[in-house]
């Protein structure tokens, strides 16, 4: 159906020309879905852009030939590829919200495809738009005709994405990371939408991703992607028991599934041995009703509704919910950025919530409790170096000055595993793991006894993340640091984290030992939490 | 897609070759930095090097055309109006720095106040800027001058005044969407106190925004002091400066002594347009979405 | 249903915003006038002005009484649309602004026509078509509009028009004494004289306006053309774009049914502060065309040290412009389906 031959896309950037896709090839048959797997920068976008031929400025398709039914998407006419898209080969974006327009009515953006692919007149358009909604499982399609993107959710945004791309009937679909920045559980559905939607009308699929897992899971083949070059294809099974390429060992590896620990995440010969943390039975850290209202628009808004757990020393307490469910509050309460409602926070037989966030920058107490942050791009002052950044600690709290400092830093970076020689260099000089590096650098500077990390690998690469746990995993063991382990992603959680508490809406609904959490969850939250998670083949065991 | 090779080609350049290169692309800008020299050292060395007395009369000499010995020719008393110009210059751009470097403290501190603390502070700035927004701003200069007395120093109040809500409000926004960043956050966790935070962390993230608002508010407040002039405020007659030798000459124009007003009109038009040129290339030079 | 009434509320919250921006500007233009150094009663009272004026003076304004009673007096006066005497015509300020204002708003409004009319597009243009030559055009029309002095573009206006070429009529007032006004209808002499049907004095009226207008649509032009172009920059690479282009509708409709109308709401929102540019740079077209405006009007005052009309002037281009900014948000309000909803 589709044919892609020696594929090779361009960029023309002001510091050269930049190799995006470097001579691909590949099929994909009537009725398949094949999923196009890579990390960020490994072309697979781009490949899907210049199959639909809406490349962005400066991007040219150098050379190679791509058949779509006969039709040579590289040369035909501007006019016929326009009647190509939409109608022969459709595509839904990440970010569902900003790919509709913001200011016009959903079912105007529905009927604008309709109508331009003539599937449609001025008088049954309308009608026609609201059985596309319909089609892609809108209850009360007629309703939402009407409705403005900002007044959608992203889950309902990318059902609208969906039926734009899918009014015209066409017979490729290509899902650009369709599920990226959605909740796990909105995620599922999504995906089990489009996979009923293409298998019923038989259709054919590209879905490209990140995440292997979710390849697996929906897609009858898979490409893997680095660099612009397709390093390997299979069916999914194949791929996650026996890869053949080193780099697809390494993203199989890498992705956090059941059956695995920490340890096995990296390739078998950056393995270190794995040591036992000594846990204490003595609390560190206890909360007790905990609660935080704030007053929104709309009315006061409960973020979190009396919460009470325990921290013992040593120990990791993984805090897992979907967005919206109050971990990132209670992380700020508990790391004094923010002040509580009501409730305490018994820190080493002490409350903490009595002293004011506004003042605990001046706590005797402030070395000890300590955060590594969510986005580490983010986290660091672009105008300070490395050095800077892991210095400002070091000076305002532990009061060290010159070759102390020095000697310090460059521990410090080592410890970290962050090359001496990056110490000088700006965030913007440095990559993902680096700056996720010198933020857990700053974070134990001064060997707090408790850190919270907010989902620390949130916006990294799956072979990023494996490095960064495993990084964490060796400092909780070296340094004797109690976690709190904030993350939307249970499988991840399970891989760090000794006992596990699941929030929704503000409430604690499930807590207990990791384990038991996983493999036998009571709540019903919990277990929809867990089937949503894409659930790749086990590997065989080869070694 | 492009990532990882720009990743690696950062890595060997750094600002300064940024610096260098948006020069290159954009040779404009270059020459926007070479005016402005020229600018500053007219300014400077300009009263010591003319040739005439500025405020010399020679009712012999007078409204004679432009000449060897007169390059920009004589006006109605026979004064030389290329010495008249370029004394000027000195006036004109110390009128509109002070009045941009008042507003840019004032601007600063109420808006790092108004965006990192928000609340009731916030409501009463946006009130007060709303309200000196409400007026055309240069309507308001003039009320505020003709109010406060004819001088040169209301002048720049008045100037500083209009400029300030450009400020505030920039460095409002630019302090409220560091607030709760990341590495904001984190200089708390540091153990700064909220006024180092602002004042060390964030604060500075919000200057390259500040230095191209600052470089094209120059050129407007040339315009703006020169436009007062025009209409016969703060300057008084026979100091030189632009507009009200525009103003001048403008008598003249219509029978024909054109260089009266074009030549002042000119120097004020190209120092306005080295402003805005040096804002513009600033704003190539800063813009994060230009640098990757 | 689900979208009409929190935008009504949102229109009518707007409409309660202004009350508190009009009262700022009622109490700042009091201040202005008795910010006055020394006693103001001697400014009002004027040059020639004896101790038996200046004390007739002081009394009638109040002057004698405490500060906030002052202010009490003032707003009532206002009320009652009393904003002094002008001493110089002798009439009472708001009359002589009255009188005055067509003439103002008819030469800011035509240069705001043709600003936004030639600036939309060219900044369309740029956009769609950046690094050719109507992108530099609009690069450099952009960077030298904001940098003319309107005074200095007026007088070279007239030197080539008028002195060199011979094809612009003599740069005082609105129209040649040779042809009569047409009759005040709406003190627009466009429209009067159209409305008339003489299309003669309509010719002439026009060929008075072209200079000042032009002179002041130059100086608009760049801030518009400017944030068209940025606008329409980022709607056309806007994700939403991409989603367009993937679902193969034509160049037009995403030109124009998607980018175009996204870019327009930044667009409208720069146009308060064009208002402001205009209503500014007006004062100075008028001096330099001896345009019969408000603005003009001012100046006159400004020489003859005629505070009462000066200050009257500054208060009516405040309020104008109040409301002229109600009319833009008015207008976002109606093109902007997100307004009214916290969507953030």
């Amino acid at each position: 159906m589709l044919s892609v031959r020696d594929l090779a896309v361009s960029f023309n950037t002001r510091r050269g020309v930049v190799d995006a896709v470097r001579g691909i090839s590949f099929d994909v048959s009537k009725g398949e879905i094949l999923g196009v797997v890579g990390e960020s920068g490994s072309g697979k976008s781009v490949t899907s852009y210049a199959l639909m031929r809406i490349l962005d400025a400066g991007g040219v398709i150098k050379a190679g030939e791509a058949t779509y039914s006969g039709v040579d998407l590289r040369r035909a006419a501007e006019r016929d590829m326009r009647d190509i898209r939409g109608r022969e080969i459709s595509m839904i974006f990440q970010n569902p919200r900003a790919a509709l327009n913001p200011i016009r009515k959903v079912g105007h953006q529905i009927e604008d495809v309709l109508r331009h692919h003539a599937r449609a007149t001025r008088f049954d358009a309308r009608e026609k738009a609201i059985a596309a909604l319909e089609a892609v499982k809108i209850n009360d399609a007629s309703a939402r005709y009407n409705a403005y993107p900002f007044e959608l959710s992203g889950g309902m945004c990318q059902r609208i994405v969906c039926a734009i791309a899918l009014a015209c009937d066409p017979r490729l679909l290509i899902a650009d990371e369709p599920t990226t920045g959605l909740d796990i559980t909105t995620q599922k559905a999504v995906m089990d939408l489009v996979r009923d939607l293409i298998r019923e009308r038989d259709m054919s699929s590209i879905l490209i991703t990140h995440d292997l897992g979710l390849a697996a899971q929906y897609c009858d083949r898979i490409l893997v992607m680095k660099d612009g070059v397709i390093v390997e294809q299979g069916d999914p099974a194949q791929i996650f028991s026996d890869p053949q390429h080193p780099y697809s060992r390494k993203l199989v590896d890498a992705t956090p599934r059941a059956g695995t620990d920490v340890r096995s995440l990296l390739p078998p010969q950056e393995r270190g041995t794995m040591v036992t943390p000594k846990i204490s039975d003595q609390p560190l850290l206890e909360v007790r009703n905990l609660t935080k209202t704030y007053m929104g628009k709309s009315g006061p808004v409960h973020a979190v509704k009396g919460i009470s757990f325990k921290i013992n020393e040593g120990q990791c307490v993984g805090l897992v919910g979907e967005s919206g469910c109050g971990k990132s509050t209670t992380s700020e309460i508990l790391v004094r950025l923010m002040d509580a409602t009501s409730g305490e926070i018994i820190f080493d037989g002490e409350d903490i919530a009595t002293a004011p966030a506004r003042g605990f920058a001046g706590d005797a107490r402030r070395a000890d409790i300590q955060m590594v942050f969510q986005d580490a791009t983010d986290s660091l002052n672009p105008r300070h170096s490395a050095r800077q950044t892991i210095a400002e600690p070091l000076r305002r709290l532990g009061r060290m000055r010159g070759a102390e400092l020095a000697t310090r830093i460059e521990e410090l970076a080592t410890l970290v595993g962050l090359p001496l020689s990056l110490l000088d260099r700006f965030p913007h000089q440095l990559s993902g793991g680096q700056k996720a590096r010198v933020g857990i650098a700053r974070a134990v500077a001064l060997e707090p006894r408790f850190l919270i990390l907010d989902e620390p690998t949130a916006a990294l690469d799956v072979s990023i993340q494996a490095v960064v746990l495993n990084l964490l995993v060796d400092l909780r063991i070296k340094l004797g640091l109690s976690y709190l382990f904030v993350s939307h992603d249970l499988h991840v959680v399970r891989l760090l984290c000794d006992h596990v508490i699941v929030m929704k809406d503000g409430e604690i609904v499930e807590q207990g030992a990791a384990q038991n959490v996983m493999s036998n969850p009571r709540s019903d939250y919990t277990k929809m939490l867990l089937a949503a998670a894409p659930a790749p083949p086990q590997r065989r065991k080869t070694n | 897609m492009t990532e990882v090779s720009q990743q690696q080609a950062s890595k060997t350049r750094g600002n300064y070759d940024h610096i260098l290169y948006v020069l290159r692309a954009n040779p404009v800008t270059l020459i926007a930095f070479g005016m402005f020299a020229l600018l500053i050292f007219s300014a400077v060395f300009g009263p010591m090097l003319v040739p005439y007395d500025p405020l010399a009369t020679n009712a012999s000499n007078a409204l004679q055309p432009p000449s060897a010995a007169h390059w920009f020719g004589t006006d109605n008393v026979g004064r030389d109006v290329f010495s008249r110009v370029i004394v000027a210059t000195r006036l004109d751009l110390s009128i509109s720095v002070a009045a941009v470097a008042l507003s840019f403290i004032v601007g600063s501190i109420l808006g790092c106040v108004a965006g990192y603390w928000g609340g009731w502070l916030d409501i009463i700035l946006n009130r007060f800027l709303d309200t000196i927004m409400a007026f055309p701003l240069f309507v308001l200069a003039m009320g505020i001058v003709a109010a406060l007395g004819n001088t040169i120093e209301n002048i720049i109040y008045a100037t500083a005044i209009i400029n300030m809500p450009f400020y505030a409000r920039l460095v409002r926004a630019e302090v409220n969407i560091r607030r709760d960043a990341g590495f904001a956050r984190a200089a708390k966790l540091a153990g700064n106190s909220d006024v180092r935070v602002l004042a060390l962390h964030i604060f500075p993230n919000a200057l390259p925004p500040m230095m191209v608002q600052v470089s094209l508010n120059l050129g407007w407040a040339i315009l703006n002091a020169a436009g007062l002039s025009f209409i016969g405020l703060g300057v008084s007659p026979p100091t030189a400066e632009w507009g009200i030798m525009v103003a001048e000459g403008a008598n003249f124009i219509v029978s024909g002594e054109w260089w009266l007003a074009v030549f002042p009109g000119l120097w004020l038009m190209i120092a306005v347009f080295t402003f805005n040129l040096l804002g513009d290339g600033l704003r190539d030079i800063v813009d994060p979405r230009k640098r990757t | 249903m689900l979208a009409t009434s929190p935008r009504l509320r949102a229109t009518g919250l707007r409409i309660v915003q202004a009350i508190p921006v009009v009262i700022g500007v009622v109490v700042i233009s009091f201040l202005l006038t008795r910010a006055l150094p020394g006693d103001p009663a001697v400014y009002f009272a004027g040059v020639a002005a004896d101790a038996d004026s200046i004390e007739q003076t002081r009394v009638a304004m109040g002057l004698d009484k405490p500060m906030a009673q002052q202010f009490l007096i003032y707003v009532g006066d206002l009320l009652q649309g009393d904003l002094g005497q002008s001493l110089s015509s002798g009439r009472s300020v708001a009359e002589d602004l009255a009188k005055r204002l067509p003439a103002s708003l008819e030469l800011t409004l035509t240069a705001l026509l043709l600003a936004i009319a030639i600036a939309v597009p060219l900044g369309v243009l740029a956009a769609t078509r950046p690094g050719t030559w109507v992108d530099h055009l609009c690069r450099v029309v952009v960077t030298a509009g904001v940098s003319l002095p309107t005074f200095f573009t007026g007088i070279l206006l007239i030197y080539v028009f008028y002195y060199l070429l011979g094809i612009a009529p003599s740069p005082l007032g609105r129209l040649d004494f040779i042809y009569l006004d047409p009759d005040h209808v709406t003190g627009f002499y466009l429209i009067d004289a159209a409305l008339m049907g003489d299309w003669e004095t309509w010719r002439g009226a026009a060929k008075q306006l072209i200079l000042p207008a032009g002179t002041l649509a130059l100086f608009t032009l760049a801030p518009i053309a400017r944030m068209t172009r940025a606008a329409m920059l980022s709607a056309l690479s806007s994700d939403f774009i991409r989603t367009a282009r993937a679902a193969g509708l034509s160049n037009r409709t995403v030109l124009f049914r998607y980018a175009f109308r996204n870019a327009l709401l930044p667009v409208v929102t720069t146009l308060g502060m064009v208002f402001s540019f205009a209503l500014g740079a007006n004062v100075l077209v008028e001096k330099v065309f001896a345009w019969p405006g408000i603005g003009s009007y001012a100046v006159e005052a400004l020489v003859v040290s005629d505070y009462a009309a000066v200050q009257g002037f500054v208060l009516a281009m405040a309020l104008l412009f109040v409301a002229l900014n109600l009319v833009i948000d008015l207008l976002y309000t109606a093109i902007d389906p997100r307004i009214g909803f916290s969507s953030k």
